[in-house]
């Protein structure tokens, strides 16, 4: 089922959790809701739920396959909510759990006893917990946990899943394979669901697209390797990744920082206006010695080697630092040693000139 | 009253008092954990037992026949059914206003919360005596509500209803205090799941809110009878002592005392201190089922 908000805004008392945000949500898609905490993500996804209502406003709406939900409770619109902390029911057993949506329900429509028992093992089964029905949430552990929330919140066949950091209290290494666990299941049943995280690992990694919020605002939305190569916003350039971040000017066409000039089409003014540039680590290559490209002089200061990429940490004639990620075979080919002085020649930078209309002026230039 | 954790003080703590392993320690904890445990024995021995063995015994001074000869009383029978009467109302009815108050405190923010925990305290730091002034300042006679009430022909101070009034101020604080903490602790994520899966308010609570608080009730519950049945100072203020109508039986006790009636009074007192011992088991195995059934839940997985 296809999600769409628009125009919803949150206050809690002078805070604004949300400001004026639209977003779609196609039918069976795998949605992240990315962001630092505050940024008013987990707010959307229990607005999005009933759990909290947006603030008045004439356009405000929350449309699940068209149909205006604003009005109808947390129970009547067909969403399962994964809590973060699970929330499951700790005076009920695993299975009890799993079929409480079923229990509660009208008698008219209430599965008969026979059905809820069926229905509940083939979500345990699904969840990998069938031997654990008759245990306790305290007996289990927090993966298990998870996979009970998981497991209640599908047992009234939502139409909409809805998960709140869902991995964020369990430990890294249970977390990577719940997740790719998760990218499974979702494949397997298609519900349209829509998760919260902060981790923009989990979200890159899991999502078909990826939300990132910041403020209170949506900054960008795309699949995950769009938002983080083509960064729309200052935000997302330093929140996705790491980046090199330096100071400049542009004038004319063109952004200088310290000792590089780089092409910047959409300013051609003759008035000299600040400007920030981006450069990944990666997007860097090392040289003893300056060719015709443009590059700037930077002694290494510090040499990381121990993982699949070599970190070099190097500090630049102005005192900043920059970071460059090389391959194990150009590090090994360039026997790079600390305080000495080397060539670096980016192969890409972003130019933000933050006084201009954010979008426009914002892009990507190649060097 | 109750200590930062949620569990009352006179719960008795366990002697914590580690096992030495230097010998000249050793010599000197014996010696210090025994002139301790003396102490404490002699002390409850004096302070506690002996008065409660005394009750006893001064009832049955005179034989059993005369100890049963003081319920044939008709005085005492309308104390006891008085009695009765009055934890059988204060005790639902502070059940529901201790529940609505502590699900109110525990599970919503609004302003003027700790201007209620503070009332809630109230009855516990007012000195009983006062507890019953305050009734008969508002509803007696020359009160604020009494003129007014006495043209509709309702008397509430000297009659049963003020009785009961007192007996529900004093005893209000027992199971708000208990479930607080317990809610505070909990939260509101358990409610939020059962409504997002499709229970309504009603379900919600009896399913997920009562069972998870079901313990500290009943503890509550326990505590508010005992405390309901026993209590002198309020009531004694607003019941006027009316002998086969407002006296209860602590101040039935007490009128038979002030006529010399020894045997009766330490008869129908033993009532009471049966009530205590019983309130006292009562409490010691319910704590001990929830004790068991956390051990149970808690069990890893096997």
């Amino acid at each position: 089922m296809a999600i769409e908000v628009a125009h919803i805004s949150k206050s809690f008392g002078a805070f604004k959790a949300l400001d004026d945000v639209s977003l779609k949500v196609n039918d069976g898609e795998l949605v992240a809701l990315l962001g630092p905490s505050g940024s008013g993500k987990t707010t959307l996804l229990r607005i999005i739920a009933g759990l909290e209502t947006p603030d008045r406003h004439p356009d405000a709406a929350i449309r699940f396959q068209n149909e205006d939900v604003s009005g109808r409770a947390v129970g009547e619109r067909g969403v399962g909510f994964v809590f973060q902390h699970y929330a499951l029911f700790r005076h009920m057993t695993v299975f009890e759990n799993v079929a409480f949506g079923l229990r509660v329900r009208r008698r008219a429509t209430r599965p008969s006893k026979e059905e809820i028992r069926d229905r509940v093992e083939r979500l345990l089964a699904l969840v990998q917990l069938s031997q654990f029905s008759r245990r306790y949430p305290s007996q289990l552990s927090g993966g298990q946990r998870q996979r009970v929330a998981l497991a209640r919140a599908l047992a009234v066949e939502p139409q909409v899943l809805l998960l709140d950091e869902p991995f964020g209290a369990l430990d890294a290494k249970v977390r990577q394979g719940l997740r790719a666990w998760l990218r499974r299941l979702h494949d397997e049943i298609h519900v349209t669901s829509v998760l919260v995280t902060h981790d923009q690992e989990e979200a890159l990694e899991v999502a078909d697209r990826v939300v990132i919020m910041n403020n209170a605002k949506i900054e960008q939305v795309g699949p995950p390797d769009e938002v983080f190569h083509q960064a729309k916003t200052e935000f997302v350039m330093e929140f996705l990744g790491q980046v090199n971040v330096f100071r400049g000017r542009v004038r004319l066409g063109k952004a200088t920082l310290g000792e590089l000039t780089v092409d910047y089409p959409p300013y051609k003014d003759d008035a000299e206006r600040p400007a920030t540039v981006y450069m990944r680590p990666h997007e860097f290559r090392i040289q003893r010695h300056r060719n015709g490209q443009p590059n700037f002089a930077a002694k290494v200061a510090r040499i990381h080697s121990a993982g699949a990429l070599a970190r070099i940490l190097l500090r630049t004639n102005a005192g900043e630092d920059v970071l460059v990620d090389l391959s194990l075979e150009e590090f090994g080919r360039l026997r790079l040693r600390e305080g000495e002085t080397v060539y670096l020649y980016p192969q890409n930078a972003r130019v933000f000139v933050p006084q201009l209309a954010s979008c426009a002026a914002s892009g990507e230039y190649a060097i | 009253m109750e200590a930062v954790d949620g569990s009352p003080i006179w719960q008795a703590t366990a002697w914590t008092g580690s096992a030495p392993t230097v010998r000249g320690a050793t010599e000197d904890s014996r010696w210090l954990q025994r002139l301790l445990i003396g102490l404490s024995v002699g002390f409850l021995t004096l302070m506690l037992f002996a008065p409660l063995a005394a009750v006893f015994v001064e009832a049955f001074k005179k034989g059993p026949g005369a100890y049963f000869a003081s319920f044939r009383d008709p005085y005492a029978w309308s104390a006891i059914r008085l009695t009765l009467l009055t934890a059988a109302v204060a005790v639902p009815a502070n059940l529901a206003f201790g529940l609505a108050a502590s699900w109110a405190i525990a599970k919503f923010h609004f302003r003027g919360k700790a201007l209620l925990i503070t009332l809630i305290d109230l009855p516990f730091a007012v000195a009983p005596v006062v507890s019953g002034l305050i009734y008969v300042l508002v509803f007696g006679m020359n009160g604020w509500f009494g003129a007014w009430l006495a043209r509709y022909d309702v008397q509430v101070i000297f009659a049963v209803p003020g009785v009961i009034l007192a007996t529900m101020f004093v005893t209000f604080p027992f199971i708000a205090r208990e479930l607080i903490p317990l809610m505070t602790e909990q939260g509101t994520e358990e409610e939020q799941a059962a409504i997002s899966l499709g229970a309504n308010g009603w379900q919600t609570f009896f399913r997920v809110t009562l069972p998870n608080v079901k313990w500290a009730l009943l503890y509550g519950v326990i505590l508010t009878s005992a405390r309901a049945m026993g209590e002198f100072g309020a009531v004694s203020v607003v019941s006027g002592h009316l002998r086969g109508r407002t006296n209860t039986v602590p101040l039935h006790v007490e009128t038979l005392y002030n006529e010399y009636n020894f045997v009766a009074a330490f008869a129908v007192a033993s009532l009471l201190a049966m009530i205590a011992l019983a309130t006292l088991a009562l409490k010691t195995a319910v704590e001990w089922r929830k004790e068991r059934e956390l051990a149970e839940a808690a069990r890893g997985p096997c």
